[in-house]
C-alpha cells in the first residue's frame, strides 16, 4: 500500500510541479438548490427533506435565487466573467445517496469563468511572495445525500455489511469552483496551495456566501498534482486527490504526491490517471477509481429548468455588494482595532484575521480577541496539528467567554477550562461553566474561611503583612487559590486579608 | 335522456347546479357503469369508490350551501397513471412502481381537488408512457370500446377508453408525442394537448420533459375547454410553466359551435397527409376540411418539409430524456426491490440491476438504451445535438406555416384502431402512429384531436388534428368546436352514439 517516495528536495530538483484544484463551498442559503427544504447542519437524518430533493417520481426544481446570486457574487470576487445566458445539465451515474441518480450540475455554460485571484505566501526573509491563481470556472450544482457505511472497521463501503442513507445534505447548494493549471510555483506548490483555499476561505466569508466550516464538509477540496521535466515540457499525467478538508492537509497531500509521483516517474514509471484517497491519518493517498474514457456521464440540459439570464444590470448591482478588497480591508482593521504592525502582521500570519474579526463583531474588545486566538487557540490547534479554523469553537464562543471574565464571573484560568469544556463538545462556555462548576467564588462566607486556613496554615506570612508588608499577601491568595480550585475572585480575597490582618 | 353517464360534463354541471342531480348521484352512477363494463375495457387500474364518494358528498355539500368551488364542482373525473395522487397509487403501467402510494398531489390533481371533481380512479396507460396502443402496460391492455379486439390507442388508452365507454365523463391524460390525441382519434373522442408550459407538469411522472404535456380527454370540445381552465395557468413549482393567463377557451369552444368559420384560413400540411395514411381515415378528413370550407374557411396548403425528420428526431430526444428520468427507479427508496437471485448480501449495485431488470418492461429498456446511446461522449453531437438542431427547424417551419394559416390541420392518427398484438413485434410500425402528433411536441405548440367520422373499409373512428400556434390554444378549441358541430349535425348525433353497447355485450358474455 505504502508507495515509495522521493524527497520533497530530490523531486523539485528533477521535477516542475502543476497544481490545480477544485473547492466545492457550500452556501448558506436558508434553503435548498431546488426546493424549500431547510439547510440547517445537524438535524435528524431524513427530516429536511422533500419529493424534490428525495427525487420522487413527478417532483420538479426550481433554482433557489440566492443561490445564484451567491454564485455570481463568487465570480465577480474571484474577477470572473458572468455568463449572460447558462443552464444547468445532468450528470448521469448511479450512486445510492444521489436520489436522482444524476446531479444536477452545469457542464459546458458555467455561471463564472476566466478569473483570476492572487495569493501570497511568506518568505524566508519575512516578506510575501505573491501568486496569481487563474480561474477556470466556478458553477453552481446539488450536494448528494451522505452515507453512513455500517459494520465495517474502515467506515468506508467496503467491508460494510450495511449502509445507512441521509439525504438532509441533498440538493444543499454547491458552487464548484476550478482553477486553471496553476504553474511556476516550483518548490513553493505545496504552500500556495494550501494560501489559495486559505484565501478562498476568507474571501467567502467576506462575502457571507458560506459558513465554510471545514469540519463539517461546508468547503471540500480536490487536489489535482502533475509532474513534468521542466517547465517548458507538456503538461505530465495528473491525478485527482479527492476530499483533502483541512488547510494542513491540502499542503500534506501536495507534498506527498509530488514525493510519490516523481519516485515513480524517476524510476521510468508513469502516473496513472485516476483519482486517489488522502488518509489524514497517516498522511498519504491511496488509489481510487481510474479515470479513464469509460467514465460517461453523458451530461445534457436538464429540461426541468429554464436557463439562468442574469441581467447586467443586476449584476452590476452585485458587484456594489462586494466587499473591499484584502488589503484595504486589513489596512481598515488595524486602524480601527488600534494593532501595532507586528500584532497585525502576527494575526495575519496566524490565519487569525478573520477569527478576531467575528470576535471582535461579537462583542469582544480587539486586544482580548487577539489574546485568546493567538497564544492559547493557537497552541491548542498546534497540539492538535490543525488549522486554527478547525478547532471547535465559535468566534462568539470567545466572545462569550471575554464576557464571563470582563464579568468577573470566571478569570482567565478558568476560561482556559471553559474552552477544555467547549472544545471537548461539551457545550457552549455558558453550558460548560455550569456544568463544570466553574463560576468564581465571590462568596465572603466561603471565602472567609479559607482565608482563615490560609493565614492559620502561613502564620510566618500573616506576620508580614501584620507588620506592613502588603505584598506578601500574595502568598496568601495563592493558599486560597489552591484550597479553592483556583475559582476564588482574588481581588474579594486580596481584601478579606488585608481587613484581617491589618 | 336518463343514463347520466351519456350525458356531457357541461350537461352534468348544469344538472347540477339546478339541483337535477347530486354529484353522489352521478359518481356512483359512473362507479355502477365502471363495474358493469370495466371487466372487458379495462380502462382503469385503480378504481376508488370510497374516495369518489367522499368527495362528491363534500360537492353536494358546497352545492347546498351555495358555495360551489367552480362550475365542474361534483362532476366526476378519471386520471390517468402517470399523475401524483396523494394517497391513490401511482404506477405509471410500470412494475416496478407497484404499490407506490405518492405523497403528494400533482399540480393538476391539486387543482381537480380545489375544483371540486371527484376523482373516480387511475387509468390505464403504456409503461412509463411509452406506446401507442397501451399494450405496454405491465398490467395488461386497455381495449377500444368500439371493438374489444382492438386497441384503443397509447399512451393514454385507459383515459380515451375509460370516457369513450361513458366510464368517466373527463379525463386527464399527457401528450409526449400524441398520447392524448391519438388515443382520442381512435375511440371517437376528443383529446388536447395544450401548450407547452400551459399545465403544470409538476407530479406528472417524465417521460420526456421537454415534450410531455397534461392535457383534457373527454366527449366533447367544450368539454375538454372547461377542464382545461380548470388545470391550466402558472404553477410556481414548474419553472418551464408559463407565467400567462390561460386563454378563454370555453368562450372560444362556444364561439366555435356557432359553426361561423369566416376568416379563418386553414393550413393543410402537405407532409400529414396522403401517402402513409388509410384510405378511410384521408377520406374523413378531406370531408371534414370541406364543411370547414363550406362554412367559410379558407384553405391553404402549407409545406413542412422538416416534418419528414419530426419522427427521428422525437426518437432521440425522448429517449435521451426518458434514460435520465428512469435512472432514479432503483429500488433504494421506493417502489420494487428485487434481490439478485444466487448472490449473498448482494450490493446496492446488484439490486439495482435485478429491480430494473425485472422492473421494467422491452419497450422502457429498448428506449434507456437508445438514450444512453445517444448522450454517450462520441455520439452526443451526432445524436442528441443534431436532433435539437432539428428540432428548431421544426419550430420554424411552424412559424412559417402560421404566417399563411391561422391553424393547421391533418389526420391525427395515420389509421383507425388496428387489433391488440398486430404491431407489438415491430416498434417502428408502432411508432408511425405518432407521425402527424408528434410535430406539435417537438414545437412546443398546441393540438385538439375530435372525432371525424367512421373509416368506410373498417368502421372505426378517424380524427380530425387541428394545431395552432403557441399560446394559440383558443384557436384550436374554436376550430374544433366548428368542426364537431358541422359534423354532429351531419352525422345527426354524437359519433359515439353509433359506438356498440358495452353493457349489453357485457351482459351476454
Amino acid at each position: 500500500m505504502t508507495a515509495t517516495l522521493m524527497s520533497f528536495d530530490e523531486a523539485m530538483a528533477t521535477f516542475d510541479p502543476v497544481l490545480g484544484l477544485e473547492v466545492h463551498v457550500e452556501l448558506n442559503t436558508a434553503s435548498k438548490m431546488f426546493c424549500g427544504c431547510p439547510t440547517e447542519f445537524g438535524a435528524e437524518p431524513n427530516t429536511q427533506v422533500c419529493p424534490v430533493c428525495l427525487g420522487l417520481p413527478g417532483a420538479m426544481p426550481v433554482v433557489n435565487a440566492k443561490a445564484v446570486e451567491s454564485a455570481i457574487r463568487i465570480g465577480l470576487a474571484l474577477n470572473c466573467d458572468i455568463a449572460e445566458w447558462c443552464r444547468f445539465a445532468r450528470k448521469n451515474y448511479f450512486y445510492p445517496d444521489m436520489p436522482k441518480n444524476f446531479q444536477t450540475s452545469q457542464y459546458d455554460e458555467p455561471i463564472a469563468f476566466d478569473g483570476w485571484t492572487e495569493v501570497s505566501v511568506d518568505t524566508a526573509d519575512g516578506g510575501t511572495e505573491v501568486f496569481r491563481v487563474e480561474i477556470e470556472r466556478a458553477h453552481m450544482e446539488e450536494d448528494t445525500g451522505k452515507s453512513l457505511h455500517v459494520g465495517g472497521a474502515t467506515g468506508r463501503i467496503h467491508g460494510a455489511d450495511h449502509s445507512l442513507v441521509d439525504y438532509n445534505r441533498a440538493g444543499i447548494p454547491l458552487i464548484e469552483i476550478v482553477t486553471k493549471p496553476i504553474t511556476g510555483t516550483g518548490d513553493r506548490a505545496p504552500e500556495v496551495a494550501r494560501a489559495y483555499v486559505a484565501h478562498l476561505r476568507e474571501l467567502l466569508l467576506a462575502l457571507g456566501v458560506s459558513d465554510v466550516r471545514m469540519e463539517q464538509g461546508s468547503l471540500r477540496c480536490d487536489v489535482n498534482l502533475s509532474l513534468r521535466p521542466s517547465p517548458e515540457a507538456p503538461l505530465g499525467t495528473r491525478t485527482e486527490t479527492k476530499n483533502v478538508n483541512s488547510f494542513r492537509s491540502v499542503e500534506r497531500a501536495v507534498r506527498y504526491e509530488i514525493g510519490r509521483q516523481a519516485a515513480l516517474l524517476a524510476d521510468g514509471g508513469s502516473v496513472v490517471q485516476e483519482t486517489r484517497h488522502w488518509h489524514e491519518d497517516t498522511g498519504i493517498t491511496t488509489a481510487g477509481r481510474e479515470k479513464s474514457d469509460a467514465e460517461d456521464y453523458r451530461y445534457f440540459p436538464e429540461p426541468d429548468l429554464v436557463p439562468v439570464a442574469p441581467s447586467r444590470t443586476w449584476v452590476d448591482e452585485l458587484r456594489g455588494t462586494l466587499p473591499e478588497a484584502p488589503r484595504e480591508h486589513r489596512a481598515r482593521l488595524q486602524k480601527e482595532w488600534g494593532f501595532s504592525d507586528l500584532e497585525m502582521r502576527d494575526t495575519v500570519g496566524a490565519g487569525a484575521l478573520t477569527l478576531v474579526e467575528q470576535t471582535v463583531a461579537a462583542g469582544a474588545a480587539p486586544q482580548a480577541a487577539r489574546k485568546w486566538w493567538l497564544s492559547d487557540m493557537a497552541r491548542r490547534a498546534n497540539e492538535q496539528g490543525v488549522d486554527l479554523v478547525e478547532l471547535p469553537v465559535t468566534p462568539a464562543d470567545v466572545a462569550r467567554v471575554q464576557e464571563l471574565v470582563d464579568e468577573g464571573r470566571i478569570n482567565d484560568k478558568l476560561a482556559r477550562q471553559v474552552f477544555d469544556g467547549v472544545l471537548a463538545g461539551e457545550g457552549t462556555p455558558d453550558q460548560v461553566v455550569a456544568a463544570r462548576g466553574l463560576e468564581v467564588v465571590s462568596d465572603d462566607g466561603a471565602l472567609s474561611a479559607a482565608v482563615d486556613n490560609a493565614i492559620a496554615a502561613n502564620p510566618d506570612v500573616a506576620d508580614k503583612i501584620r507588620d506592613g508588608k502588603v505584598a506578601a499577601a500574595g502568598a496568601l491568595i495563592g493558599a486560597v487559590m489552591k484550597e479553592m480550585r483556583g475559582q476564588a475572585d482574588a481581588g474579594r480575597v486580596r481584601e478579606l486579608i488585608l481587613e484581617k490582618l491589618t | 335522456m336518463t343514463d347520466l353517464t351519456r350525458r356531457t360534463a357541461a350537461d352534468l354541471a348544469d344538472a347540477l347546479a339546478s339541483g337535477e342531480t347530486s354529484s353522489v348521484e352521478l359518481t356512483q352512477a359512473h362507479l355502477d357503469r365502471i363495474t358493469a363494463v370495466d371487466g372487458a375495457v379495462r380502462a382503469f387500474l385503480h378504481v376508488d369508490a370510497e374516495g369518489a364518494l367522499e368527495q362528491a358528498r363534500a360537492a353536494d355539500e358546497r352545492r347546498a350551501a351555495g358555495t360551489p368551488a367552480s362550475g365542474l364542482d361534483g362532476v366526476p373525473i378519471a386520471v390517468k397513471d402517470v399523475l401524483t395522487t396523494k394517497g391513490l397509487p401511482t404506477t405509471c403501467g410500470s412494475r416496478i412502481l407497484e404499490g407506490w402510494m405518492p405523497p403528494y398531489d400533482a399540480t393538476a390533481v391539486a387543482k381537480l381537488r380545489t375544483a371540486g371533481l371527484p376523482i373516480l380512479g387511475k387509468t390505464n396507460m403504456d409503461e412509463f408512457a411509452m406506446g401507442s396502443s397501451t399494450e405496454h402496460s405491465a398490467y395488461g391492455p386497455t381495449h377500444n370500446p368500439w371493438d374489444l379486439d382492438r386497441i384503443p390507442g397509447g399512451s393514454g388508452g385507459g383515459s380515451a377508453a375509460a370516457v369513450a365507454a361513458f366510464e368517466a365523463p373527463l379525463a386527464l391524460g399527457t401528450d409526449t408525442g400524441g398520447s392524448i390525441r391519438q388515443p382520442g382519434a381512435v375511440t371517437g373522442t376528443v383529446g388536447v394537448k395544450p401548450t407547452y408550459g400551459g399545465v403544470s407538469r409538476y407530479g406528472l411522472v417524465a417521460l420526456a420533459n421537454s415534450l410531455d404535456q397534461v392535457g383534457p380527454v373527454t366527449r366533447t370540445v367544450l368539454d375538454s375547454a372547461l377542464l382545461h381552465e380548470v388545470v391550466g395557468g402558472h404553477d410556481p413549482r414548474d419553472s418551464t410553466s408559463l407565467d400567462q393567463p390561460v386563454p378563454a377557451l370555453v368562450d372560444a369552444a362556444r364561439q366555435g359551435a356557432s359553426g361561423d368559420m369566416t376568416g379563418v384560413r386553414i393550413g393543410v400540411v402537405k407532409e400529414l397527409t396522403g401517402e402513409g395514411y388509410q384510405a378511410g381515415v384521408q377520406a374523413r378528413f378531406d370531408e371534414t376540411v370541406q364543411l370547414l370550407v363550406e362554412a367559410g374557411a379558407e384553405v391553404v396548403e402549407v409545406s413542412c418539409p422538416t416534418f419528414v425528420h419530426a419522427l427521428a428526431t422525437y426518437y432521440l430526444i425522448l429517449p435521451a430524456e426518458a434514460s435520465s428520468n428512469l435512472a432514479k427507479f432503483d429500488a433504494m427508496r421506493y417502489g420494487l426491490r428485487v434481490y439478485p437471485d444466487g448472490i449473498d448480501a448482494p450490493s446496492a449495485e446488484e439490486v439495482m440491476r435485478a429491480t430494473r431488470d425485472k422492473g421494467f418492461g422491452d419497450e422502457v429498456k429498448r428506449r434507456i438504451i437508445l438514450g444512453t446511446y445517444a448522450l454517450s461522449s462520441g455520439y452526443y453531437d451526432a445524436y442528441y445535438g443534431q436532433a435539437q438542431k432539428v428540432r428548431t427547424l421544426i419550430s420554424r417551419d411552424f412559424a412559417a406555416a402560421f404566417e399563411k394559416a391561422d391553424v393547421l390541420v391533418s389526420p391525427t392518427a395515420p389509421t383507425t384502431a388496428f387489433k391488440l398484438g398486430e404491431k407489438l413485434d415491430d416498434p417502428v410500425a408502432m411508432y408511425l402512429n405518432d407521425l402527424a402528433t408528434i410535430p406539435a411536441n417537438l414545437a412546443g405548440v398546441p393540438g385538439i384531436s375530435v372525432p371525424s367520422g367512421l373509416a368506410e373499409e373498417d368502421g372505426l373512428p378517424t380524427g380530425f388534428q387541428v394545431l395552432a400556434p403557441a399560446l394559440g390554444d383558443d384557436r384550436v378549441y374554436r376550430v374544433g368546436a366548428a368542426a364537431e358541430a358541422l359534423l354532429t349535425e351531419r352525422w345527426g348525433g354524437p359519433l359515439l352514439d353509433r359506438a356498440p353497447d358495452l353493457a349489453a355485450k357485457e351482459a351476454v358474455r
